[in-house]
């Protein structure tokens, strides 16, 4: 195979915006969770279950979850490719962080819907 | 007279087997105000260290070096301000040929991969392709580079890809093309630079405008090109 660098992958755009909007989920996620906590009633067991097992609690987790591992993919893979000059080696780095971006983020809703 | 005390990095290929730092000291008449005068003395008592240089007034870029761990050009760095021993290295990330002497290559590469010219099919005018005044206020602040690589050799995205990152200096003159209303390529210079490398390798650390010895602002040229990004895609 020839050696050319290549460049042209076209999909810098969508990651760098969704990466500011799901800044901003987390953000907005931070903000209702640190004023429930304050406003609530003193922190307990009892409290905290019945803050996060609400349906609009639930969904806002979620999409907050969702929002990190995006998030994450993005500044992580970004980080692949600044110091692993290897091919393959990068691309067996971005599948690994791929794949375990998606298992977190399984695991944490099962954590958390379950309360 | 005063005397400067220097510390200054020295590289001969052809002699040295790695580099070394050299301290010297100079003696400073009155006259010398800018860094640069004082290494053109430098340069008589001893001709074999290395540097450009050409307009020694801030215009053709050539003496851009590191000045005490801050890319700059010596013709407009104060002497008054520098701590001493002053340490002048070669711009950072980019291959050194001799002393402080740097190989341009991939920086001028990249400029060109931007096409720094004015696209335009239509027929030409009777006389000359008119702007607004308005329209001729945005290119302001990007037409002004005069090339010296201080933005791009201090921006680590560049160095880790200067193959394929654009750079600070590349993506401020891609921005003067695009924002001028006489160019008819928008559509093809934003098709080029929509790559995760090519431009979005820019994090916004804003390095390359505390160096930009002309105080432009190529983050800012590079915000406006996302933007006209996100305008175009939604």
């Amino acid at each position: 195979m020839v050696k050319r660098i290549v460049v042209g992958a076209h999909y810098g755009l969508t990651d760098w915006l969704a990466q500011r909007i799901t800044a901003l989920v987390m953000l907005v996620y931070t903000l209702i969770l640190v004023v429930s906590l304050l406003a609530g009633p003193s922190p307990s067991q009892e409290s905290w279950r019945a803050l996060m097992s609400g349906s609009a609690m639930r969904f806002a987790s979620f999409l907050c979850i969702l929002s990190l591992c995006y998030h994450a993919w993005v500044g992580v893979r970004d980080i692949w490719m600044d110091y692993v000059q290897p091919v393959g080696i990068r691309l067996l780095m971005h599948a690994l962080t791929l794949l375990a971006l998606i298992g977190y983020a399984g695991w944490t809703t099962q954590i958390l819907w379950r309360l | 007279m005063a005397t400067l005390q220097f510390k200054i990095y020295r590289y001969d290929p052809d002699k040295d087997e790695k580099p070394y730092m050299e301290e010297v000291t100079v003696e400073r008449e009155e006259t010398d105000r800018k860094l640069l005068d004082v290494l053109v003395k430098l340069k008589y008592k001893d001709d074999s260290i290395a540097f450009r240089r050409s307009c020694r007034e801030g215009v053709c870029g050539s003496d851009a070096m590191n000045i005490n761990g801050k890319n700059g050009l010596a013709c407009l760095a104060d002497i008054d301000d520098l701590k001493q021993p002053i340490v002048l290295r070669p711009l950072p990330g980019l291959p050194v040929i001799r002393d402080l002497i740097v190989d341009m290559t991939q920086f001028f590469k990249q400029y060109h991969s931007i096409k720094p010219y004015l696209i335009n099919n239509d027929h030409p005018p009777e006389r000359e392709r008119l702007q607004s005044p308005e329209d001729r206020e945005e290119l302001n602040g990007l037409y002004e580079c005069i090339l010296c690589a201080c933005c791009s050799a201090t921006c680590p995205s560049f160095w880790w890809n200067p193959d394929k990152f654009v750079g600070p200096a590349g993506l401020l003159a891609a921005y003067r093309f695009i924002a001028d209303t006489r160019d008819e390529a928008t559509n093809e210079r934003l098709d080029n630079l929509d790559d995760p490398y090519r431009l979005f390798r820019c994090h916004t650390i804003m390095s390359c405008v505390d160096a930009c010895p002309k105080g432009l602002n190529p983050t800012k040229a590079i915000g406006k090109i996302k933007d006209l990004m996100v305008r175009r895609l939604i």
